[in-house]
C-alpha cells in the first residue's frame, strides 16, 4: 500500500529526483528540506529508493495529521512521527523525542522551517531543533534537501492538487563542526538548501 | 548503443504482428517501412558520429540529433501501439502526450496562487472532455471543435475572476488559455485524423468498378444517409461527391491506403520540416529570421526546409488521399505551420527565459520541445483536409 501511495505522489507531483553529490544510503540520516506545501513529507518520502523509505520516518505537526481519517492514514503508512506543536514539555521535547524515535535504525525528514511559510518567495528562518539533534547525536548525517514547485502543486489552503512538474534535489550531506554556535550553524544550513536551488 | 539493437529486434515480430491488422494495407506498409527505414539510418549515424572521438561536430549539436532521434523512436512506437489500440487508443495516448506537455507549459510559466482552482479544472475537465469528445468520432466534432475556444476560453477568465485576485488579470487568463489551446486543442486533431471519411479526387478505384445510378450527391443527401441503414450508406460511399466544383470519389481504405496513413504521413512531413530547416540551417544559414527569439532560425533554413518538405511530401502522395500537387501543397502548408509553432514556442520560452521546456525544472525531458510544430500544424492539416477531401 505504501508503494502505492508513493508511486501516485510521484506521478501527480511529476517529481524528478536528483542526488547530487550524495548517494541514497541507508545509514542514519536527517533529510532537512524547504517547506512549500502539505505535499513535502508525502513527496519526498516517496521519492526515496525503496529500502531507503522503509528505514526514514518523516516528522509532521499531530494537528494537521490527525486531522482527519485520510491524513491519519497516509501519516500510518508513511510511519510518520507527529509532534504536538501545542503543548511541548520539558521532558518530551520534540528533538528528545525524534532521537528516541529513531534509536539506530531509523532517518528522519524535517523542515526546520517550521510551519509553513507565507510568501512563496523566501525561506523562512530555521529554528534551532536542527542543532540541538546534530549536538545530541553528532554522528547523524545531516542532509539538505530543496523542494521546488511543489507550492504550486497544492498551495497552502487547498484540497485539490494541480499536476504540475516539481524537483526534489537531495545534497552532500553536513555535519555540526566543533565549535560552532546556533547561529552560524543554522545559517550554514539553510544555505546549503538554497544552494541547492541553482545546482 | 543497444538503441539500435533493441529497434532491430523490436521491429520484426511488431511487423509480422502489424500484418494482421486491416488498417495495414499496403502503401500504409510501405509508408511505415519509409518511416522506419529513415529512424534506422538516423540512428545508425548518430551511433556513428557518437563513436568518433574527435568528429567534427561539436557536443552540443550532437546530444540535440540524439534526443531528436530518441524522440522519433518515442513517437513512432506511440502512433503504432495507439494505431494498434484502434482509434480509441490513440486518442488516449494522444491525450496522455497533450497532459504531459500541458504540465510542463503550466510549470514554464509561473501563474499566482489565485489560478490554483482553475488550472484544476483546466488539468482535471478541459483536458479530458476534449479527449472523450474527440474519442467519441465525428459525430461530435461540432463539439469537439469549439469546446475550448468557446467554453474553456470563457470559463478561464470568470473563474480566475472568481478567485478575487486581480493582479495581472489579463496576462494570466492567456497564458492559462494558450497553454490549454496550444497543448491540448491543437494537438487533438491529430488524432482525429483517423476518423475522417476520406475522399479523393485521383481517377480510378471504385468510379471504374462500379456505375453511379445515383449521380453527384447533395451534401445533406450524403450527411442523411450516413445515419440511416448499413446497405443505404454503403451505397452512398460508393458514390461521387461534389466538394468545391471537384468531384470526389471515396477513397478506398482497402486499397488506396488508410487513415493511419494519413496520420503516419502527417506526422512525418512535420518532423521532416522540423529537419530540413535544421539542416539547411547549419549548412547555408546566414541572415536569421528573429535573432532575440531564435538565433538558430534563418532564412535560408526556412526557405531550404520548406522547399524540401514539400517535394518529400509530394514523392510520398500515394500514402494520402491527395493528388500529388494537392499532396505537395499539404506539405508546404505543414510545414510553414510547424515553423509557425516552433518559432511561437521559442518566444514563449524566451520569455520565461529557459531555452528547453524540459529543463526548467531540472532533468524533465522536454516532451513540448518535440511537439510544438505538430501542435500548430495539426489543426490546420485537419480542417484542410476535412474541407476539401471529406463529402460536404
Amino acid at each position: 500500500m505504501a508503494t502505492v501511495l508513493s508511486v501516485i505522489a510521484k506521478l501527480l507531483a511529476g517529481t524528478n529526483i536528483r542526488w547530487v553529490d550524495c548517494h541514497p544510503d541507508t545509514c542514519q540520516r536527517v533529510y532537512f528540506a524547504n517547506h512549500t506545501s502539505h505535499l513535502d513529507a508525502l513527496v519526498l518520502w516517496s521519492s526515496l529508493p525503496r529500502p531507503i523509505r522503509a528505514l526514514t520516518r518523516p516528522v509532521a505537526a499531530r494537528d494537521y495529521w490527525e486531522r482527519d481519517v485520510f491524513r491519519r492514514y497516509v501519516a500510518a503508512l508513511l510511519n510518520a512521527l507527529l509532534i504536538d506543536r501545542q503543548n511541548i514539555k520539558v521532558h518530551a521535547s520534540p528533538v528528545e523525542m525524534m532521537i528516541r524515535a529513531i534509536g539506530d535504525t531509523y532517518s528522519l525528514i524535517v523542515f526546520p522551517e517550521g510551519s509553513r511559510r507565507k510568501s512563496d518567495e523566501e525561506m523562512g528562518e530555521f529554528k534551532s531543533g536542527l542543532y540541538y539533534l546534530s549536538k545530541k547525536r553528532p554522528d547523524l548525517e545531516l542532509v539538505p534537501v530543496f523542494i521546488d514547485n511543489l507550492n504550486r502543486v497544492l498551495p497552502r489552503g487547498e484540497f485539490l492538487p494541480v499536476p504540475l512538474l516539481s524537483c526534489i534535489t537531495i545534497g552532500p550531506p553536513l555535519w555540526l563542526e566543533t565549535g560552532e554556535s546556533k547561529t552560524d550553524f543554522l545559517r550554514r544550513a539553510k544555505e546549503a538548501v538554497r544552494r541547492l536551488k541553482d545546482v | 548503443m543497444s538503441q539500435l539493437s533493441v529497434a532491430v529486434v523490436g521491429i520484426e515480430p511488431l511487423l509480422m504482428f502489424l500484418a494482421g491488422r486491416d488498417w495495414l494495407n499496403v502503401r500504409t506498409r510501405w509508408l511505415l517501412g519509409v518511416v522506419l527505414a529513415t529512424l534506422a539510418i538516423a540512428n545508425v549515424v548518430v551511433l556513428v558520429l557518437k563513436r568518433q572521438p574527435e568528429n567534427s561536430l561539436n557536443a552540443a549539436m550532437l546530444r540535440t540529433i540524439n534526443l531528436r532521434v530518441r524522440a522519433w523512436w518515442m513517437m513512432c512506437a506511440i502512433l503504432v501501439a495507439g494505431i494498434l489500440l484502434d482509434y480509441r487508443g490513440t486518442v488516449l495516448l494522444f491525450g496522455g502526450v497533450s497532459f504531459w506537455a500541458l504540465r510542463e507549459f503550466v510549470t514554464m510559466t509561473p501563474t499566482r496562487r489565485g489560478d490554483h482552482r482553475t488550472l484544476f479544472w483546466v488539468f482535471f475537465l478541459f483536458t479530458p472532455l476534449q479527449y472523450v469528445l474527440v474519442g467519441l468520432g465525428r459525430e461530435f466534432y461540432g463539439l469537439y471543435s469549439i469546446m475550448i475556444p468557446v467554453y474553456a476560453s470563457l470559463f478561464i477568465p470568470a473563474r480566475i475572476a472568481l478567485s478575487g485576485d486581480y493582479k495581472r488579470f489579463l496576462e494570466r487568463s492567456a497564458k492559462i488559455s494558450v497553454g490549454l489551446l496550444i497543448c491540448v486543442y491543437a494537438l487533438s486533431y491529430a488524432p482525429a485524423l483517423l476518423d475522417l471519411e476520406l475522399y479523393t479526387t485521383r481517377p480510378g478505384g471504385a468510379t471504374s468498378q462500379e456505375s453511379i445510378l445515383n449521380g453527384p450527391l447533395v451534401p445533406a443527401a450524403q450527411s442523411e444517409q450516413a445515419q440511416s441503414e448499413q446497405a443505404q450508406s454503403e451505397q452512398a460511399e460508393s458514390g461521387q461527391v461534389q466538394n468545391a466544383g471537384r468531384k470526389l470519389r471515396p477513397w478506398s481504405t482497402a486499397a488506396e491506403g488508410s487513415n493511419a496513413g494519413l496520420l503516419f504521413y502527417f506526422v512525418l512531413i512535420v518532423q521532416l520540416g522540423d529537419v530540413f530547416q535544421y539542416v539547411w540551417g547549419k549548412l547555408l544559414g546566414r541572415r536569421v529570421i528573429a535573432p532575440e527569439i531564435n538565433a538558430s532560425r534563418t532564412w535560408e533554413g526556412f526557405l531550404g526546409g520548406l522547399t524540401s518538405t514539400t517535394i518529400v511530401g509530394a514523392l510520398l502522395w500515394w500514402a494520402t488521399p491527395f493528388l500529388m500537387w494537392e499532396a505537395a501543397l499539404m506539405a508546404a502548408i505543414t510545414a510553414l505551420t510547424g515553423f509557425a509553432g516552433g518559432l511561437t514556442m521559442s518566444a514563449i520560452k524566451r520569455d520565461r527565459g529557459v531555452t528547453d521546456t524540459g529543463t526548467l525544472v531540472q532533468g524533465h525531458a522536454g516532451v513540448l520541445d518535440r511537439i510544438d510544430s505538430l501542435c500548430f500544424a495539426a489543426p490546420v492539416f485537419f480542417h484542410l483536409t476535412s474541407h476539401f477531401f471529406t463529402p460536404k
